[in-house]
């Protein structure tokens, strides 16, 4: 029990300081690498409390996509060059104590619904879809996903499909001195103005004129 | 103190949660730390969905963070399309430029 106390205050120090480095560090580039080191983090977490498959799927998906894309954007847009102003900036600094204010009273009011929480009796034993602990996590979510939540998966599939649509309509762009194929044009060609037969007469040869 | 109990982790998301929104209310740089903040957030939301489908031993938590995964993957999706889109017309993504909508 004591090696799982030691290792969750590791990781959740680990991830509370890379949270704060996210939001604070002076580079936008550095505040990507340290949101990959948050994510690495609490899939350390979700690794050590039991949840493997969700571990192992948000290293996937948040590591290997998210903040790949963040990064690229970061570099394609050049961005990395404009530092953070954070507190400094004197034009309109007068609403930064009043959004310290209302975030401190947010994380006041969280502890405090943490910890003046009162279980209702029985709701431990209340659950809907147990766990069991003869077959492994990915087996039972696999047991649970393609049959109980089959509709809310291919929806969940319907999300990525218009997300992907909008995100390529989105940054499509039609640029003008640009040789592209026309499959109309190409495709209606025929016969007749496409080839032409020429009688050639001896000793004269042909004479194009295109 | 070492015994970890579901309290200790709804601690550690309430710190992350916090700390997201803080990221969004006290940005000065560009949109892009607000997108980062926004998945620091919907982190938050999951460990919160996580331990409680582990310390109350039902699967369903677990099945929601894998949905909520996916609505978050294509909300960074969408954002940093729009985020491009912006940058091309404008040539900024600064936050204190950005007030074509006068708010």
């Amino acid at each position: 029990m004591i090696e799982h106390s030691i290792f969750f205050y590791f990781f959740s120090i680990i991830a509370i300081f890379s949270a704060i480095m996210v939001t604070a560090s002076r580079n936008t580039v550095y505040s990507v690498f340290f949101l990959i080191l948050d994510f690495i983090s609490i899939s350390c977490l979700f690794i050590m409390i039991g949840a493997e498959f969700l571990g192992m799927i948000m290293l996937i998906v948040y590591v290997g996509a998210v903040a790949v894309l963040f990064l690229f954007i970061v570099m394609m847009l050049n961005v990395a060059q404009q530092k953070n102003e954070w507190f400094s900036s004197s034009k309109n600094s007068k609403h930064i104590p009043i959004g310290l204010l209302v975030s401190l009273i947010i994380f006041l009011e969280l502890i405090i619904v943490v910890g003046g929480w009162k279980y209702k009796p029985g709701i431990f034993t209340s659950s809907s879809i147990k766990i069991s602990s003869d077959i492994t996590n990915t087996h039972s979510i696999g047991n649970v996903l393609y049959t109980d939540y089959i509709h809310l998966f291919q929806i969940s599939g319907m999300i990525l499909l218009v997300a992907m649509i909008g995100a390529i309509i989105l940054t499509f762009r039609k640029r003008d001195g640009l040789k592209t194929q026309s499959y109309f044009k190409q495709i209606s060609r025929e016969k007749d103005d496409g080839v032409e037969l020429i009688k050639v007469k001896s000793k004269e040869g042909v004479k194009f004129d295109v | 103190m070492f015994e970890i109990s579901l309290g200790h982790y709804l601690t550690l998301g309430a710190m992350i949660f916090t700390i997201g929104i803080i990221g969004i209310f006290l940005n000065r740089k560009n949109i892009i730390v607000v997108l980062m903040s926004i998945e620091l957030i919907l982190l938050a939301v999951n460990i919160n969905l996580v331990s409680f489908s582990i310390f109350m031993n039902d699967l369903v938590g677990q099945i929601f963070t894998l949905f909520i995964l996916t609505v978050a993957a294509a909300e960074a999706a969408i954002g940093l399309a729009i985020i491009v889109v912006y940058f091309r017309n404008s040539g900024t993504i600064r936050i204190e430029e950005i007030h074509k909508l006068k708010g």
